[in-house]
């Protein structure tokens, strides 16, 4: 399971002459640039919820000067925000359940039966993953609103996990591919059914893929905007992106609040990529690697 | 068998299905009420072809499809090397540079929206280093604001680019660095010969993701720009012109249309893209069920 290994594995050796090449403080030097580029619009934005607008008018790259922590204060207080929160959370979580249950449920017939049409189920699924909303966004809407979804969050839960299963589905066929036959076998000798087999094997040995499928649905569902933007007019439903984007109008004079309310929104995204970064990258890796 | 049955319903009912129905729609005038009934043919996309704002779009979409390419590959390239050595810090710098990535487009098109106003954060950077002549209307100059938008991309993106890599580098055999050392060969040679040739794979995938994504790219271009101002200010995409002149304006019959276009030119590039590039990796995940 190269999968699991690559994000944990101890990084490989280096020829000594690599250092000698390359002075060490260059590379540092690099990477700090590179990550002071990353972070600096992040921490603009963070930075900027605790200034006023007069001071952002004022010095717009300045640094805040008093800290004024009423911004992000009237934003946590405020119900609706929280009602959003409440929205990308229930989206979040039922595309992710979702997801995961489909996802694995057809990787196992896709990694562990032989059958005819079996490539080309793969390859439809993967055909999927070259497709991304956008194109269907039009159709969809209409789909969505003849079956009486609009302003639902289940019009928007249905469509994330169909556009979801792709990803999942070919991060998780070479896990369950991985799976040795032997066990399979010594499972049915010992009387265990297939069912038995995908609910007492096969889901607990797949743990470490279904984590990375799922957080991966989660952070997509989280941050989705086009499909919302279609689906979802009535503000009681808006999910994060859209309030975010609703307030960012709505108070567009007032800079500070906006990035308050901006910074606050990204927060749980970032909490859940830096508890299972190793499992997103490798992920990613089994992906590439097929 | 019965186990796949729920994905597939769900995936054919609302992947492949709404994809058809932009074909069907795609041949009438309709304003999305009642059953669709006033067939034109080809009409919706004699329109389209014949439309200046069309060809404005595909330009755009053409010029981040290739900046994308060209800028993001080398310097991801070489910050995943770069990366790949063993410095202190090593993990956190793999999350820090992921974080951008992770952010929704929303956060990002407000912020930089915010950055690069004429009297935001980086004119007023620009001020107080002294280089207060380079200021710029970096949104709404027509000339500045596709670049403006490739910075963003860029930097959105390309932490993926990265991780994609160092992932691809830490996956080539130790025992082929131990060889070329044995024989003699340089950092560079060693690089050249083993570290590329065995990225290649990697690399390929992540620029049909890049391109792929560069065809689609909507949210941030409707979230700095909106569907009016993006076309002003020369960032406009095929994804805004299809949202603009479909849904908002109410023509859904058009808008299927624009999908339907956007959709072909997307499966063509990603046709060829597998004939002649993918094909060469053999367990390519999208090439798998193809074997």
């Amino acid at each position: 399971m190269a999968v699991l290994e690559a994000p944990t594995r101890p990084h490989k050796k280096r020829l000594s002459s690599d250092r000698q090449e390359w002075g060490s403080p260059a590379t540092y030097f690099i990477a700090f640039v590179f990550i002071a580029l990353c972070l600096g619009p992040v921490i603009y934005i963070i930075l900027g919820g605790f200034r006023d607008n007069s001071q952002i008018t004022n010095s717009p790259a300045g640094f805040p000067n008093p800290w004024n922590f009423d911004n992000y204060a009237e934003v946590l207080a405020s119900s609706t925000f929280w009602q959003q929160v409440g929205n990308s959370m229930i989206a979040g979580l039922a595309t992710t359940i979702g997801v995961v249950t489909l996802g694995l449920m057809a990787s196992f017939i896709l990694a562990r039966y032989r059958f005819a049409g079996r490539g080309a189920m793969y390859s439809l699924f993967a055909a999927g993953l070259m497709f991304p909303m956008t194109v269907a966004i039009t159709p969809l809407y209409i789909l969505v609103r003849d079956l009486g979804l609009m302003n639902s969050l289940a019009g928007v839960i249905l469509p994330q996990i169909a556009f979801g299963l792709p990803v999942t589905i070919i991060i998780l066929v070479p896990f369950l591919k991985a799976i040795p036959d032997e066990i399979e076998e010594a499972a049915s000798i010992d009387g265990t059914s297939r069912l038995g087999f995908f609910f007492r094997m096969v889901v607990p040995l797949s743990l470490p893929g279904v984590v990375t499928t799922g957080i991966l649905a989660f952070v997509a569902s989280w941050n989705s905007y086009l499909l919302p933007l279609f689906i979802l007019s009535d503000q009681a439903t808006y999910t994060l992106p859209l309030g975010v984007q609703a307030f960012a109008s709505q108070y567009s004079v007032d800079t500070a609040k906006v990035l308050a309310f901006t910074s606050l929104s990204m927060i749980p995204a970032l909490i859940f990529f830096t508890l299972f970064e190793r499992r997103i990258v490798g992920g990613l890796t089994g992906a590439v690697k097929g | 068998m019965l186990l796949a049955g729920p994905a597939i319903v769900v995936f054919v009912g609302f992947v492949i299905l709404p994809v058809v129905l932009a074909g069907y729609y795609g041949f009438f005038r309709w304003k999305g009420f009642g059953p669709a009934t006033d067939f034109v043919g080809f009409q919706n996309y004699m329109i389209i072809f014949a439309d200046s704002a069309f060809h404005d779009v595909l330009r755009h979409n053409g010029f981040i499809l290739v900046l994308s390419l060209v800028l993001q590959g080398p310097i991801a390239i070489v910050l995943a090397l770069l990366l790949n050595r063993k410095i202190r810090g090593r993990s956190l710098i793999r999350v820090l540079i992921f974080v951008p990535y992770i952010i929704s487009e929303v956060i990002v098109g407000i912020g930089w929206g915010l950055m690069l106003q004429t009297s935001g954060s980086v004119n007023g950077l620009l001020e107080n280093i002294g280089l207060g002549a380079f200021q710029r209307d970096w949104l709404s100059d027509p000339s500045i604001a596709i670049w403006s938008l490739m910075v963003i991309i860029s930097w959105k993106y390309i932490g993926f680019a990265v991780i994609l890599f160092l992932a691809g580098l830490q996956s080539i055999p130790d025992e082929l660095y131990e060889a070329a050392a044995i024989d003699g060969a340089s950092y560079w040679q060693t690089q050249r010969s083993i570290t590329l040739p065995l990225l290649g794979p990697t690399v390929r995938i992540w620029a049909f993701l890049s391109i792929i994504g560069s065809l689609q790219l909507f949210d941030l271009v409707f979230i700095i720009w909106g569907q009016y101002v993006a076309s002003t200010a020369g960032t406009s995409t095929m994804a805004t012109y299809m949202v603009a002149n479909g849904r908002t304006s109410g023509n859904f019959g058009y808008g299927s249309a624009v999908a339907v276009v956007m959709f072909l030119i997307s499966l063509v590039i990603a046709l060829i893209y597998q004939r002649f590039v993918l094909s060469r990796d053999t367990a390519g995940a999208l090439t798998e069920g193809k074997k």
